[in-house]
Parts: C-alpha cells; structure tokens; sequence
C-alpha cells in the first residue's frame, strides 16, 4: 500500500515542525527519514499513523484521503522508540494484544492468535522467550518483539520510529541488516526514521533527508551521497563521516 | 544511593563512613525516643484507657446503640467518598498526565485546595452555600431537602476534604509512565475503553489502591469539616470521630478510648496496608 502526505504543516506553538511537507511512498517500499534531531521526522511519522493531526495537509493511505481517520481505523504498524512493550504482560500476550482487541467477529480464534504469535517468534528468531516479560530480555530483543508485536495485526503499512537508536553498535549493525531482509520477505511500504546517516544510505531504497520540517531531498542512497541536492544535505551527510572516522 | 557516593570517592570512602559509633547511636536513640514519646505512647494509651473496665466494659462500649449508628455514618460517608473520588481522582490524574491543555496548572493547584485549606473552612463552605442562612438555602428548604446537619452535608464534607488522595497518588505515577503503552495500544486497534482497561488500569493499579487506603482512612477519620455541617445530632449526625468527642466532653473516657480504639485500629491497618502495597509496587518495578 502507498503513502503520500501532501503539504503537511505542523506546529507546537511557536515551533514548526513541519513546513508544507510532500511526500510519495510506493507500494513495499523501504524509505528512510533522516536528519538532525528537531527535524521534524519523528512528527512526521505520528503524523501518518494517525498519532498527531496535522494543522494542514492531507494523508493518503493508498491513494485514500485517511486525515480525518483514527488511529485504529488506518491499521498502521508502529514500532517506537523505546518499545512500549506492555510491561505487564508476557511476549505472547503483547504479540497477541492487538489480536485479542479486535470485536468478536473479525477476531480469530484462541488457536489461531496463539498459532500466529509462535509463527511471528520464528520470524524474529525468539521462539523461546513467550513466557518472559519485557523486563527480562535485552533491548535488542525487546526491539524484536516490538516488530513483532506490530506485525501480528498484518498491518498495511510499517512505520518504525528510530527503531535501533537506543541500542548499541553492534547489535545495531546485526538488526539493520536483519530489517533489510525482513523486509525483503514481507514486502510491507515500511517508513522509518533515524539520525544515523549509515544506517539510512545502507538500509533503505530511498531516503528523504529534512531539516528544520522541509524536505531537503529525496533518492536513493547513491543519488543523496552523489548529487547533494544542497549545502545542508552535503554537509550533514559528510559531517557523519567524519564523525564516523574520528570514532574508528 | 550513600554505597554509590562512597564508592565514587572510592580514595576517601573511610572519610564517609568516619561518622562515630557514638553519634549514630545517639542520633538513632534519640529518634526513637521521639518516636516513642510521641506516637507509640499515645497510641497504646488509647488502648490501655479503652479496656480501663476490662473487655465487658469495652465491648458495652462499642454496642451502645450510638456507637453503632456512629460506625454505620462513618462506613456510609466513606463508602460514599472514597469511590467518587476514586472516578474523580483517576479522571483528573488522567487528563493531566497525558495530556497539555489550557489551564492545566490552574486544575493542578485545584486539586491541592482541600490539602491547603483548614478542614474547618471545608466545612463553612458548605454551611454558606446550602445552611438555612446560606445562598441556597431558601431553595432547599422551600423544597424539604436538608443538607447542612444532615447526612448528605457529611458525605459532601467527607468527599471534599479526601479529594486530594487518589489523584495526588496517581498523577506522578502517570507522569513517569508517559503515554506511549497508551498509544502502542492504539496503534494495535484497541478502543479507548480497551487501552484505559488493559493497559493503563494494570499499570497503575497498586498506587491506586494505595490511594484509597489513603482516602479511605481518612474519610473515616475526618474530623474538622464533618463537624462544622454535622450538627452533632446523637444516631443521626454523628461519624465516629465526633462521637469520641461527644463521649470524651460527657467524661465517659473508657468510652471515648474504646471508640478511638477503633480508629486507631483503622490507622494500624491503614499504614500495615500500605506498606504492603509498597513493597508489591516496588516489586513490580523491578
């Protein structure tokens, strides 16, 4: 399913987030927002899941104008920053939440929601861990059971906001290609957000790079290293490897 | 937290812990002495006096049929208080920890009102606006309603004074949990009544049992308020705490004492309670 926003603008009072922001995903796509904090990213992403209403603007959720609908009603996966796992509930039950919410008659059966959680274990490779809650597993796997707890819902669309920024290098370097290939697989219009100009170029099919709420640039990871669309974008982009050089 | 301290200056850690044995001792005597003097004494004064005539006398005590028709207000104007301000306070806890609207702070101080205000003028507001010489008091009693030196003017007092409780309990608590298991609920397609009952009610469940320990204690304990709209009418006015006083001013001390008793034994298990629901949250924390 495609996403689009068109002309959306977004301010907290005196800061704008978003300024007259457009904006095209097509149907399984992979596409990455990057930029500096305060960009206006992560507002972007709430702003398509329904979480915020935008001041201005439309969202279309397959070519459907979906501003005027819910948060339930758009059926968006959203993976968030630091998890919001339900912390009192064990990894079957948070995987199986959004199942057990569902009115009785498009509700699956008992059989079916615990059949498909153990499926969606697999997928992320934690087949043994249903029984723990999300207190009792290490960030990498809670970020897991996240995806996995937003999948079970069989969204149409994936929207992952910095889904790897509290975790360490390492297992930031293994989920990142993890992703990439889940994605492959599912083949879901997938939108996530980032600071890490790394992990965007190396992940995404395209990547749209704002600041100060605009869009600076859209492309492909070749054509946003190549062809800096501006001063800015050159800049940010080139700043990150030098500060990845100065790490190594 | 004072072990973190110490070993941050791992060099001068025996500097830290240098206080004397002899100052700890005194400091921790003397707070116990305190302690002793002030709250253990009392209390268990209140029992010696209460069973001053032995068990006979006590129990005659608490059967007098006053006694009763005490108890039986006092459970009503708490049964009556602690839920409303159970909707109340999760409802206004609710509205400002997870949301920012106009005049936010101005409710915030609203809820601290009955904290900060002596319970006396709790009670004088409800004797000006609904008292026979009050605002509404000709409407009332031109329509046969009582309110003031009657029940409902208690119950109103009750609710009043015990406001604070369970929203004060519940607003830092809602503050530290943020929004976002509200809104991944959401997102996964619950319906409001949904993510209030299976996310948000969980998650809070123990400070808000803790405040209705809280609430609930002092509902039955209030004093000030309940007094000034009571009336003190014996069998029909009186809560249990007036009821010690109007024993204690008759010179009936094994009375007052066997009454106060009762309250004293609320307290106990109040704070027994609460401590338990402590260490269950705390528990769970980790």
């Amino acid at each position: 399913m495609s996403i689009a926003v068109d002309h959306i603008s977004k301010r907290f009072g005196a800061f704008v987030a978003l300024d007259d922001v457009s904006l095209r995903i097509e149907t399984g796509e992979l596409v990455a927002l990057l930029g500096p904090s305060g960009g206006g990213k992560t507002t972007l992403l709430r702003i398509i899941a329904g979480l915020e209403t935008p001041d201005s603007g439309t969202v279309l959720l397959h070519d459907e104008d979906a501003t005027r609908s819910s948060v339930r009603e758009r059926r968006v996966g959203f993976v968030f920053q630091h998890y919001a796992l339900f912390r009192h509930m064990t990894v079957h039950e948070n995987i199986a939440f959004g199942l057990k919410v569902r009115p009785r008659n498009i509700r699956p059966l008992d059989w079916e929601i615990r059949e498909r959680v153990n499926r969606l274990l697999e997928l992320i490779q934690l087949d043994w861990v249903g029984n723990r809650y999300p207190n009792q597993l290490s960030g990498g796997q809670r970020q897991r059971v996240a995806l996995a707890r937003a999948l079970a819902v069989e969204p149409k669309v994936l929207l992952l906001d910095e889904p790897f920024g509290a975790l360490d290098a390492k297992v930031r370097r293994e989920l990142r290609a993890w992703l990439r290939h889940l994605h492959d697989h599912l083949h879901i219009s997938s939108v996530f957000v980032t600071h890490d100009q790394d992990e965007a170029l190396e992940v995404s099919d395209r990547v749209a790079i704002l600041n100060h709420g605009r869009v600076e640039q859209i492309g492909t990871p070749d054509e946003v290293r190549r062809k800096p669309a501006n001063e800015f974008v050159q800049e940010f982009l080139s700043e990150e490897v030098a500060l990845a050089k100065a790490q190594a | 937290m004072a072990t973190a301290v110490s070993t941050a200056f791992a060099g001068s850690r025996s500097f830290v812990r240098r206080d004397p044995v002899l100052v700890r001792w005194i400091l921790t005597g003397l707070a116990f002495l305190v302690l002793g003097i002030f709250i253990v004494l009392p209390l268990a004064a209140v029992f010696v006096q209460a069973f001053a005539k032995g068990w006979q006398g006590y129990r005659a005590a608490i059967q007098d049929p006053f006694t009763i028709s005490a108890i039986r207000l006092s459970l009503l104007a708490a049964g009556i208080a602690v839920p409303l301000n159970l909707i109340f306070g999760v409802a206004a806890a609710w509205a400002l920890s997870k949301f920012t609207f106009v005049g936010k702070n101005v409710l915030l101080t609203l809820i601290d009102i009955p904290f900060g205000v002596s319970p006396v003028v709790s009670g004088l507001i409800y004797v000006l606006l609904f008292g026979a010489q009050g605002w509404f008091g000709k409407w009332l009693s031109d329509h046969d309603i009582r309110i003031v030196f009657a029940v409902p003017g208690i119950v109103l007092a009750t609710t009043f004074v015990t406001f604070p409780f369970i929203a004060r309990e519940l607003i830092p608590l809602m503050q530290s949990q943020g929004s976002d298991e509200e809104e991944a609920a959401l997102v996964l397609g619950a319906s409001g009544w949904q993510m209030f009952r299976y996310i948000t009610l969980p998650n809070i469940k123990w400070g808000l049992l803790y405040g209705v320990v809280l609430c609930s204690a002092r509902a039955l304990g209030e004093f000030g308020a309940v007094s000034v709209v009571s009336g003190h009418i014996r069998g029909e006015t009186n809560t249990l705490p007036l009821h010690v006083e109007i024993l204690y001013n008759e010179y009936n001390y094994t009375g007052a004492f066997a009454v106060a008793s009762l309250l004293s034994a609320v307290a106990v298990v109040a704070l027994g309670l609460k401590k338990l629901l402590e260490m269950k949250s705390t528990q769970e924390a980790e």
